[in-house]
């Protein structure tokens, strides 16, 4: 290695030590974690009725929203990467919006119009009798509020960067729309779709401010596995800390199974 | 069509103006089954514009298309087709392969578009490859592919369909020589199938040796149509008066080597048969030497410079015998030369940079 590059390579001090500092700030609570895990009632723990009731609940439920977030999730990142629709920008904010706002005022909407004084839900509950709040249905509903803007944007980008001269070439081959559409178009999104649906499963797994408005704290219903270890901590620490032990795992495993993937996916985001 | 018999010819017939960008397009002029046209111009002429207006991947702003009797697309009364609906084919630039699919299924797409089963399709696609000169590329991924193959798949991909207007859009402006050569044997093969042939070139040697007829475009409209001959022989634009200086040789071919009366030079690849052709030497692919160039045996002759043209830049060069042809040199080339009017030079040329055709 040559001087020059020596020295290139060398990062100024005070960007080292803060740098540094942010690595500790990630690291110390994810070890303080695992140092205080009672890894002997690991086993007590794991197979404890409540916990597994949420495990079982928490898996069930954040699957169900990635399958609904797919279904929709890809139509509507199609309308906003390759329809001409007016107010593009504006329904890509609305739809989005949800990302970024605090997860109970998230829940607390979801009851304004789904609860069952709601806009939505009154007539619901009048008509058909449906009432989803505080039942499994709300869970997979809050979750799919708050987690499906993840899939729309990395799937959009997708979508953004897969057009391209091979669509009309197919198109000239004799297929029709929407065949290009499954043949072509889906396939080379793939990546991104894999990618978006991982992460929306993440924030699903992990949702707890807006479920807990809207769902509740109901066990065996609602009572997911963020909710139990937020319960845990009022009587036994350290059940909590187990229950989070699962959940790091859980995350580590997403992030090692995406190796940077999704920051490719949506590097392309305009 | 009944009527087909009864002395109608069968054309493409296109009649359009549309405006891309600050280009207005404006363009008339039909294509016979069995033809090849072949559309020519400089880049930002409205080349591939066009080929897309008659696709089908945009429309037309007035005007119309039709094949035999069937209308595409027409501004007036509002009619038409989408690109899957009208039967043809359209081979692009980047080749457009499918990059999630293997070569044989690319081929095959067509025909799955068209709802031919999975086996019959893939037979066909193998056939196709067979015929093109791709028979072991049916299990690549296009993303392996040269430059070459991944035309000659693209092309099967087109003929696999069966199509009776074939567009293609630069076939050769991204070839290496042996792949041009291979190329143009596929285009002249191509010539017996019974369907209209559209090709759109910058490059006026490729118009010349390939098409029955060539449409000069120019900003967007066409400045001239005629045979390979009759453009040659009066030029009406800027553009066609630099094809005018190509240099086109009759001589004899036997083998890859050319005999032109007073000399014979060596030619690369091409995919012609021995007897008379017409040669065509670029007159920037000559070069001149002060000395006999060293290194290089084949294609180097002696000769005398009759007329200097300095204009626009560059040096055009009248060589005299044994081969009149003219050279084009950069300034300080020409300079660096220090010959006059009468005087000796050394000229040279790659045998690859000369191409031949059938006469």
């Amino acid at each position: 290695m040559s001087r020059q590059q020596r020295h290139d390579a060398r990062v100024p001090i005070a960007l080292a030590v803060l740098g540094w500092l942010a690595v500790a700030f990630f690291v110390l609570p994810i070890m303080a974690l695992v140092l205080r895990v009672p890894w002997s009632s690991l086993s007590d723990v794991i197979t404890d009725d409540a916990t597994t009731e949420a495990l079982t609940l928490s898996v069930f439920t954040s699957v169900i929203t990635t399958v609904l977030a797919i279904v929709l999730g890809v139509p509507l990142a199609w309308l906003l990467a390759r329809s001409n629709i007016p107010g593009r920008q504006f329904i890509r904010a609305l739809c989005t919006l949800s990302m970024v706002l605090p997860p109970v005022v998230a829940g607390v909407a979801l009851l304004a119009s789904l609860g069952r004084r709601g806009v939505v839900g009154e007539i619901l509950d009048d008509w058909f009798g449906v009432r989803l709040p505080f039942t499994m249905p709300a869970v997979v509903i809050a979750q799919l509020f708050v987690a499906m803007p993840f899939l729309v944007l990395t799937v959009e980008s997708g979508f953004a960067r897969s057009a391209g001269t091979v669509e009309e070439a197919a198109r000239t081959l004799g297929a029709s729309p929407w065949y290009v559409f499954t043949r072509v178009t889906l396939p080379a999104t793939q990546p991104a779709i894999v990618a978006g649906a991982v992460l929306t499963w993440a924030r699903a797994l992990g949702e707890f401010g807006a479920t807990i408005t809207f769902a509740g704290n109901f066990p065996g219903t609602t009572r997911t596995l963020p909710i139990a270890t937020y319960l845990a901590l009022e009587s036994d620490i350290d059940d909590a800390l187990l229950i989070s032990m699962v959940m790091v795992v859980i995350s580590v495993v997403i992030l090692v199974a995406l190796r940077g993937r999704w920051v490719g996916a949506i590097g392309g985001m305009r | 069509m009944g009527w087909r018999n009864w002395g109608y010819e069968v054309s493409l017939s296109i009649d359009v103006k549309r405006r891309i960008g600050a280009t207005q397009l404006n363009v008339q002029f039909t294509v016979a089954i069995g033809e090849t046209v072949a559309i020519v111009g400089p880049n930002g002429a409205g080349k591939t514009s066009l080929l897309r207006v008659v696709a089908g991947l945009i429309s037309a702003d007035e005007g119309r298309i039709s094949w035999d009797g069937m209308v595409w697309d027409d501004a007036s009364s509002g009619e038409f087709s989408p690109p899957e609906q009208r039967p043809l084919a359209y081979v692009f630039q980047d080749y457009a392969l499918i990059e999630h699919l293997t070569v044989g299924d690319n081929v095959a797409f067509g025909l799955r578009a068209r709802g031919v089963r999975r086996r019959r399709a893939r037979e066909r696609a193998q056939e196709v490859l067979d015929v093109v000169g791709g028979s072991d590329l049916v299990e690549r991924m296009p993303s392996s592919l040269s430059g070459g193959e991944a035309q000659t798949v693209a092309i099967a991909r087109a003929l696999a369909t069966e199509p009776t207007v074939m567009l293609f859009d630069e076939p050769f402006a991204a070839l290496d020589a042996s792949a041009r050569a291979h190329a143009r044997r596929l285009f002249s093969s191509m010539r017996s199938l019974s369907m209209a042939r559209l090709i759109v070139t910058h490059d006026a040697v490729e118009a010349l040796t390939l098409a029955d007829r060539i449409v000069v475009v120019e900003s967007g409209s066409v400045v001239q149509i005629g045979t390979p001959s009759e453009v040659l022989a009066t030029p009406r634009s800027h553009f066609v008066a630099e094809i005018l200086g190509l240099n086109p040789l009759s001589g004899q071919l036997r083998g890859d080597e050319l005999s032109l009366g007073a000399m014979s030079l060596t030619v690369g690849a091409h995919g012609v048969d021995d007897g008379e052709v017409i040669a065509i030497v670029r007159p920037r692919s000559v070069s001149l030497h002060r000395e006999r160039p060293e290194g290089s045996p084949r294609n180097v002759w002696r000769t005398t410079v009759e007329a200097v043209d300095r204009s626009d830049g560059r040096v055009r060069v009248q060589l005299g015998a044994p081969l009149p042809i003219a050279v084009e040199v950069t300034p300080a080339g020409f300079d660096a030369l220090a010959t006059e009017l009468d005087g000796d030079v050394w000229a040279s040329v790659k045998a690859s940079e000369i191409v031949v055709q059938p006469a």
